[in-house]
């Protein structure tokens, strides 16, 4: 059984992002890392290969040539081998696009289970699962809180208000799975050294059957604006604590926060 | 006798780059520190317990094998990357950071003059961190004047006889393995009747006779050891009868710089948390980072700092080239390092104010911490007569000092 999972490096959570001209992230700028909900995936297909459920675990990531070392990190927290694909025409790539391109370098890989991370830190669309999905023509099995793998068919676990719902699909199948799943395992010193020796695969959009002129994106960033700013915090101070204590219930009540 | 010319010696092209590879190394272990053994080291110096449970951690992570072959079940890294794990995990916490350092520490004079067999028998087994070494040389009376020691060992058909005590042995009490030092031929004296040896700590006869309370690095056990006609087979003696001091010599003239790297550590932590704090507080209606006396203070000890890390790195760069000079190297950086971080971290109390000599600050725990680092693996006036004898020699100059 093979898993591919696909990660995406995006700049640091903490880092202040910038735009180029187009109103592209701009990515050079910025402390890069990989997608932190990727990580869970990652997490997850490393745990099915632990309990041999899973033979072999593959990362597949689009970017620039800068992304490799996202699939380097992958790597040293355990897995097999990672497939980049890059190109100058996939820079303002849309969700569309990245799923068109993911397919295709999907449909050469053939894994049993695609599996990806519920969104991007940086973009938050969470289309790509299902777009990857729908594309090939598989199941998706979203949102899972743990992912399952049987004889021919995968299940996740997925949070409900009540509780959790199984959902099964027959494999292959795209799934992502949630922060759920458990804390990311942290590199090891060997799997580092090991992940530096490993020969990863460049895939071009000509190695994939693409002609750049079919990829336009069908959406396009108009702006990016920063949040507005907040207004200054209400310090409570030079009163005892059950003044306080109650200002802050008065305040929170007057908000119907609390009842 | 003319006069020396320069006492620069070492401008010569050992040089050292830092690699895309130590920045990872770097970032797995700050990680680590940061996210795990931070968060325990309030804890460890209060309870002064050894974390078994970071030393599991580190193991996890191949961060115990950094100085042993692949063969071997380690990850051979070069000195600047086992430099930078002990600068890491010292970063968050001194004791934490000895669990590596002393791995290797008890692990050096097997390194250096132990056969194939007894690295093949051993190496394995501390690379994994299944078993934790320690170095057995100082006893009661012979501290600094290593070659007063007054341990026994006295052959007994194929084996040896150890029979002594050994004090401040760092993790003598959690070792499965020593190397331990002791006299051969006590009418050759030291120098020349010291021998060196591989002891398992199950061996009968061995005991732990008790445990120092320490100013700091308070979670690294520091104990009494009595050897009481512990039988140890000649196959784990290492070298020959006689090669003890010698051993000893090569061992501390190399291990002294993970204490360097221990004190560059723990400068930097105690730089950051100053740092930290400074942007926070607010006096006088202002941050106190904002005053140029607290801004003076942080600009010495981050410029200091790196000077050490330079300076410890540069070392690291001759050690691994075998420098027939690494000793001058090693005693500057661990004598800068260890001044370094005792300035560093008095300075960061200093910017806390009151706050820092409360235990609910790290940096009181860093300075005392800190002290140790001028004493151990040779005091600072050990490191400087060190120093002084390669830039006596150097010059043609008989040294008439002891």
């Amino acid at each position: 059984m093979k898993i591919v999972v696909c990660v995406k490096q995006v700049p640091a959570t903490t880092a202040e992002k910038r735009y180029t001209s187009e109103l592209r992230l701009d990515r050079a700028a910025t402390e890069a890392v990989i997608n932190p909900l990727d990580e869970y995936a990652i997490e997850q297909a490393l745990r099915l290969k632990e309990g041999s459920v899973v033979d072999e675990v593959v990362y597949l990531s689009m970017g620039p040539d800068s992304a490799s070392e996202a699939l380097r990190r992958s790597l040293a927290m355990g897995g097999d081998g990672g497939v980049l694909v890059t190109d100058p025409a996939l820079a303002g790539a849309d969700e569309w696009v990245t799923a068109r391109v993911l397919a295709a370098a999907l449909d050469r890989l053939e894994p049993d289970v695609t599996l990806m991370g519920m969104a991007s830190d940086d973009a938050r669309g969470s289309l790509v699962p299902g777009a990857v999905a729908a594309i090939r023509g598989v199941p998706l099995l979203a949102y899972g809180a743990e992912l399952r793998l049987t004889d021919g068919a995968a299940q996740i676990r997925r949070l409900n208000p009540t509780g959790f719902d199984i959902l099964e699909a027959p494999l292959p199948v795209v799934a992502s799975v949630t922060d759920q799943v458990g804390e990311p395992r942290y590199a090891s010193l060997k799997g580092i050294m090991a992940a530096r020796r490993m020969e990863l695969t460049t895939w071009s959009l000509a190695d994939l059957g693409f002609d750049p002129a079919d990829l336009a994106p069908l959406t396009q960033v108009v702006a990016a604006d920063p949040p507005p700013a907040k207004p200054p915090a209400q310090v409570i101070s030079g009163v005892g604590p059950d003044e306080a204590a109650s200002r802050v219930a008065d305040w929170l009540a007057e908000r119907k926060l609390i009842a | 006798m003319a006069p020396p010319t320069s006492t620069e010696t070492n401008t010569s092209a050992t040089g050292y780059r830092l690699s895309r590879e130590h920045d990872e190394l770097r970032a797995l272990v700050r990680q680590l520190a940061e996210e795990r053994i931070a968060p325990r080291a309030a804890e460890i110096d209060e309870k002064a317990e050894f974390p078994w449970d970071l030393k599991q951690l580190l193991a996890e992570h191949d961060l115990l094998g950094t100085c042993f072959s692949e063969r071997h079940g380690g990850t051979a890294l070069d000195g600047i990357g086992q430099a930078i794990v002990a600068e890491e995990v010292a970063r968050a916490d001194a004791t934490t950071s000895l669990i590596p350092i002393v791995q290797k520490l008890g692990a050096l004079p097997i390194l250096l003059a132990g056969n194939d067999d007894q690295q093949d028998r051993y190496f394995p087994r501390l690379a994994s961190g299944e078993w934790l070494s320690a170095f057995a040389l100082t006893e009661d009376s012979a501290g600094s004047d290593v070659a007063s020691l007054r341990m026994r060992a006295s052959r007994d058909g194929d084996d040896y006889l150890l029979t002594g005590t050994k004090r401040f042995i760092t993790h003598g009490s959690v070792a499965n393995l020593l190397s331990v030092f002791a006299l051969t031929d006590a009418d050759a004296g030291g120098r020349k009747g010291m021998s060196a040896f591989i002891v398992e700590t199950d061996t009968p006869g061995f005991s732990v006779a008790r445990l120092e309370h320490k100013m700091g690095i308070r979670g690294s056990p520091t104990a009494e050891l009595t050897f009481d006609e512990v039988r140890v087979p000649a196959a784990n003696r290492l070298g020959e009868d006689g090669d003890g001091f010698k051993i000893a010599m090569s061992t501390l003239d190399r291990s002294r710089l993970a204490i360097a790297s221990q004190a560059v550590g723990i400068a930097q932590g105690a730089t950051d948390a100053a740092l930290a704090y400074a942007a926070e507080r607010r006096q006088f209606g202002e941050r106190i980072v904002d005053f140029q006396a607290i801004q003076f203070m942080l600009a010495d000890m981050a410029s200091q700092t790196e000077a050490a890390r330079q300076l410890t790195y540069a070392a690291c760069a001759r050690v691994d080239d075998e420098d027939p000079n690494l000793a001058y190297w090693t005693s500057a950086a661990k004598l800068i390092a260890g001044d370094t971080a005792m300035r560093a971290t008095t300075d960061a109390v200093q910017i806390f104010g009151g706050y820092g000599y409360i235990t609910e600050y790290p940096v009181e725990r860093m300075m005392r911490d800190a002290k140790i680092t001028q004493l151990y693996e040779g005091t600072q006036q050990i490191q400087r007569l060190v120093i002084a004898r390669r830039l006596l020699a150097r010059a043609g100059i008989e040294s008439r000092s002891r």
